[in-house]
């Protein structure tokens, strides 16, 4: 890919993020900014990458360092997303439940 | 290990997987701006990461697949556990700490490649590392060590490791202008040699990048990390996209860039809410030094009650307005007050929760948290939809919130939040705060409002606190 391909796609991707981003409601700003963290956890593919061509303990350890955290980014943020989302989707209790146990 | 089904690095099938997998990252944070869909954009955003993992696995020259698999296993158990043992309170701070190892990541893959390409001018195989890989490699790795470092302070910070309050060298500013002065020209020196450049120069450009991270992080306070967090997050995103310019990667150029922008978005509007600009957050330390400092040692005369009187006042009101700050989410008090708000409305009064665009601390935590608790969506009312409801209010309760709820942001022009937006309880016709102590809030100011005719303070833990008065109510 020449560089100049690169950049162009550079720019539409910005432009697409602002686009995308700039529409969410407050109550999803923590779930929207943990869900981008896990996106980028993608430069455990750069750890998969060069750890391809590492050619000394140094560069293994490297490589898998890299790796590992990489992974921890992925796997957490989507997980720790997912978590948090899993509150909003629990549906309320019908108000009649609570209101019969109270018996006072 | 896997034979022949290996892609091409840069060929027409790995560019196609790699633009659905982006194309899913860019969907899924799509879906994610909509509370019913937003559960589903996540798992469409995961989806894309595995096809963006397996691809590369299959791509031609991936190789010591016994240290990938290690990684890979080492890194997805620490992700399972901590993910799922954390408390939602400790949400923020576990977002700085993943944050923070993909900037490690990030670092670490540029001293990779850097030795790599070492390697290759030695061996011969070329004359000297092209330039437009060097330069996204030095960006990556700076940009990469300086978020590395200031996401573990900030998780530091907000686990309570290391004091919140602004930690503040002098000649802070100077110091670190001449680091980044001195990582500039080190990055210049090694582009320019870039026929034979120095690894001890590079490693050099790392430490200095990341005691960089370190100097701009301490000095900033409890209550601007979401900024900062935020902020490095999206520094996170661009290194990653500069990693992807170095190793010719469109799935990395792509996704990086995505989170570059949307991290961008999302800082200024937390800065927006919190009245500050990204630049004041970065360059004054908040609270450093608070104009009104001196007279906050002294003792004011206050009014503080116990929980019955606080249960009576509550249970013989027409409205009641709660406003559910960090303390809340710190004693883990959410089930307890909602607890309140239902006998409450039992006994026919209007519950509401008004809740600040800071409250907690990240933007929308405390909606999570009282989603946790169950309180329905209609009871959560936004600051702007609140403030001109609160002078109709009987009772304002402050649950462990405090910066939010200062007078002091409308009132006195030198405070260090003036002109903050704030949740005007002042205006309610009595104000409950449930607060541990009279002491300052992240800002480390004075809350003015404690000291009001009008204002009953409650010195107790929030959980404590609610639990007493909802038994209270009961009783009455």
């Amino acid at each position: 890919m020449s560089l100049m391909t690169e950049i162009t796609i550079f720019v539409l991707a910005a432009f697409v993020g602002f686009e995308v981003i700039s529409k969410v409601p407050t109550t999803l700003h923590t779930p929207l900014m943990s869900q981008t963290n896990a996106i980028h956890g993608i430069v455990m593919l750069g750890g998969l990458i060069v750890i391809g061509y590492a050619n000394d303990p140094l560069e293994y350890i490297i490589g898998t360092i890299a790796i590992v955290f990489g992974t921890i980014n992925i796997v957490g943020g989507f997980l720790v997303t997912d978590r948090m989302l899993g509150m909003f989707s629990r549906k309320p209790k019908p108000k009649a439940d609570t209101d019969g146990e109270g018996g006072s | 290990m896997i034979a022949e089904a290996v892609l091409k690095p840069g060929g027409d099938a790995a560019t196609a997987l790699y633009i659905v997998s982006f194309s899913l990252f860019i969907f899924g944070v799509r879906r994610g701006t909509h509370p019913t869909t937003a559960k589903q954009g996540n798992l469409i955003a995961a989806v894309g990461m595995v096809i963006a993992v397996a691809t590369t696995l299959l791509l031609d020259g991936i190789g010591n697949w016994g240290l990938i698999v290690l990684g890979l296993a080492i890194g997805s158990a620490v992700g399972v556990i901590a993910s799922t043992r954390v408390q939602m309170t400790a949400m923020p701070q576990m977002v700085a700490l993943y944050n923070g190892v993909g900037g490690g990541a990030v670092a670490l893959i540029g001293w990779s490649e850097i030795r790599h390409g070492i390697g290759e001018i030695d061996s011969g195989v070329i004359s000297s590392i092209p330039l437009d890989t060097l330069i996204p490699v030095l960006f990556a790795a700076v940009v990469g060590s300086v978020s590395f470092w200031g996401s573990n302070i900030a998780f530091a910070k907000l686990q309570d490791l290391i004091p919140t309050r602004p930690l503040a060298v002098p000649g802070q500013q100077v110091i670190n202008a001449v680091l980044l002065l001195g990582i500039i020209a080190a990055c210049v020196c090694i582009a320019v040699n870039n026929d034979d450049p120095s690894q001890a120069v590079f490693i050099g450009i790392l430490v200095a990048a990341a005691l960089l991270g370190n100097l701009v992080v301490l000095p900033i306070g409890g209550a601007d990390m979401p900024v900062v967090i935020s902020l490095l997050n999206a520094f996170t995103g661009l290194s990653a996209a500069a990693a992807g310019f170095a190793l010719d990667n469109v799935a990395l150029i792509v996704a990086g860039t995505l989170v570059g922008s949307s991290g961008t978005i999302l800082t200024m509007e937390m800065a927006t809410a919190m009245n500050r600009s990204v630049a004041n957050v970065l360059f004054a330390g908040f609270g450093g030094a608070p104009s009104g400092g001196g007279a906050a040692t002294e003792e004011r005369p206050h009014t503080s009650i116990g929980a019955q009187d606080a249960a009576i006042k509550l249970a013989y009101a027409d409205s009641v307005v709660i406003v559910p700050g960090y303390g809340l989410a710190v004693a883990q008090a959410q089930h307890a007050v909602k607890e309140v708000a239902d006998e409450l409305e039992k006994r026919g009064v209007t519950v509401s929760f008004a809740i600040h665009p800071v409250a907690g601390r990240m933007p929308g935590h405390m909606n999570v948290l009282l989603a946790e608790a169950d309180v329905p969506y209609e009871q959560l009312r936004e600051m702007e939809d609140i403030n001109p409801e609160l002078p109709r209010t009987d009772v304002a309760v402050v649950v462990g919130a405090n910066d939010v709820t200062n007078p002091a942001a409308k009132t006195d022009p030198d405070s260090p939040i003036a002109g903050m937006p704030i949740i005007e309880v002042s205006e309610a016709q009595q104000v409950i705060v449930i607060k541990r102590s009279l002491s300052p809030g992240f800002a480390g100011i004075d809350n003015d409002l404690f000291y009001e005719p009008n204002t009953s303070m409650l010195f107790s833990d929030a959980k404590a606190a609610a639990t007493e008065i909802a038994a209270e109510i009961q009783n009455l």
